[in-house]
C-alpha cells in the first residue's frame, strides 16, 4: 500500500460538511474498503466536523477547518482540526447524549467512536479542538503476494 | 384556508428551502419527502418546514418518507427527535417510512426506533 496524504482547509459553512464527507470517503473507496465502511467514514467524519463549526467555532462561518486524510500500511487516518473554543470536559463531552444544545442527540463522538477503529480527541480551551480517527484496513484479498 | 390551498396544490416544491424536499398536507398530517442528504445544514431546513406548518396549520402528524434519503448524521437525527418532543406535548407524532436499511443500522444506534414508529410502504408511482 502507496502511503497518500491530502489535506483540505475549508471555511466553517455547513455546506463544506458534504465536501469533506465525500472526500474522506472517497479516499476509504479507492482503498477498496467496504460499502458499508465508507457509510461509517461519512458519518464520523460528518460528526467531526460538525462539532467543529456547531461548538468549536459556535456556528461562525468565517473561521477555518482542516481535515487531513492519511493513508499508511493498515491505516486510515483521518484528523479534523479547528482553532475554536475547545472542549472544557472532553470525557464528559464523549458521553452518551451529553449535549450542549438541546436540539441535538449528544451522539457525535459516539458515532465516531463506533465507526471507526481508534478515536483520540485532543482539545484546549481557547486554542481548538483535534480529532483523530484511524479506520484499519483489512486487506483480506489473496491477490497481494 | 391554508388546508384547502395545500389540497389543490397537492405537490409542493418548494426549491428556496431545500433542494430536494417535496411536501403534501392533508388535513393535520404533514408528508414530507426527505431526499438527499440529512446534516447540519438540511437538518436545520428541515426543523424550520415542520415546525412552521405545526405552528401556523395545526399539523399533528408529521410522516417523514426516507426512500431516497441517502445520508443521515446525529444532526438529522436531533432534528427528527426534536420534532417527537415538539409534537408530544401536542398529543402529536412523528412516523419514519421506508427508511433504507444502511441507514436504519445508524438510527438504530442511536436508539430512535425505540420512541418513533418505522413503517414500511409501497412506494407509490
Amino acid at each position: 500500500m502507496k502511503s497518500n496524504r491530502i489535506s483540505l482547509t475549508f471555511s466553517s459553512l455547513p455546506q463544506n460538511v458534504t465536501i469533506a464527507r465525500m472526500l474522506a470517503s472517497t479516499m476509504g473507496a479507492q482503498l477498496d474498503l467496504p460499502v458499508n465502511e465508507l457509510e461509517e467514514i461519512k458519518v464520523a467524519v460528518s460528526e467531526a466536523v460538525s462539532n467543529s463549526i456547531i461548538h468549536g467555532y459556535g456556528n461562525s462561518t468565517d473561521k477555518i477547518v482542516t481535515l487531513e486524510l492519511e493513508v499508511s500500511e493498515d491505516n486510515l487516518t483521518i484528523q479534523v482540526i479547528d482553532s475554536g473554543c475547545g472542549i472544557k470536559d472532553i470525557k464528559q463531552a464523549m458521553q452518551a447524549s451529553f449535549s450542549t444544545d438541546p436540539e441535538r442527540m449528544g451522539l457525535g463522538f459516539i458515532f465516531m467512536q463506533s465507526f471507526m477503529d481508534d478515536l483520540q480527541v485532543e482539545s484546549s480551551l481557547g486554542s481548538g479542538t483535534k480529532v483523530t480517527m484511524v479506520k484499519r484496513i483489512n486487506r483480506q484479498h489473496p491477490s497481494s503476494h | 384556508m391554508g388546508d384547502v390551498e395545500d389540497i389543490f396544490n397537492n405537490y409542493v416544491l418548494d426549491r428556496s428551502v431545500s433542494q430536494k424536499m417535496r411536501k403534501r398536507l392533508e388535513r393535520h398530517t404533514l408528508h414530507l419527502y426527505v431526499d438527499g442528504e440529512l446534516d447540519m445544514k438540511t437538518a436545520s431546513q428541515l426543523k424550520n418546514m415542520i415546525d412552521i406548518d405545526i405552528d401556523r396549520k395545526g399539523i399533528r402528524t408529521v410522516i417523514l418518507h426516507m426512500d431516497n434519503l441517502h445520508f443521515i448524521d446525529s444532526s438529522g437525527l436531533g432534528v427528527i427527535l426534536g420534532r417527537y418532543k415538539k409534537l408530544l406535548p401536542l398529543g402529536g407524532q412523528i412516523r419514519l417510512t421506508n427508511v433504507p436499511p444502511h441507514l436504519y443500522r445508524i438510527m438504530e444506534l442511536s436508539g430512535l426506533p425505540k420512541i418513533i414508529e418505522f413503517t414500511q410502504e409501497e412506494t407509490a408511482l
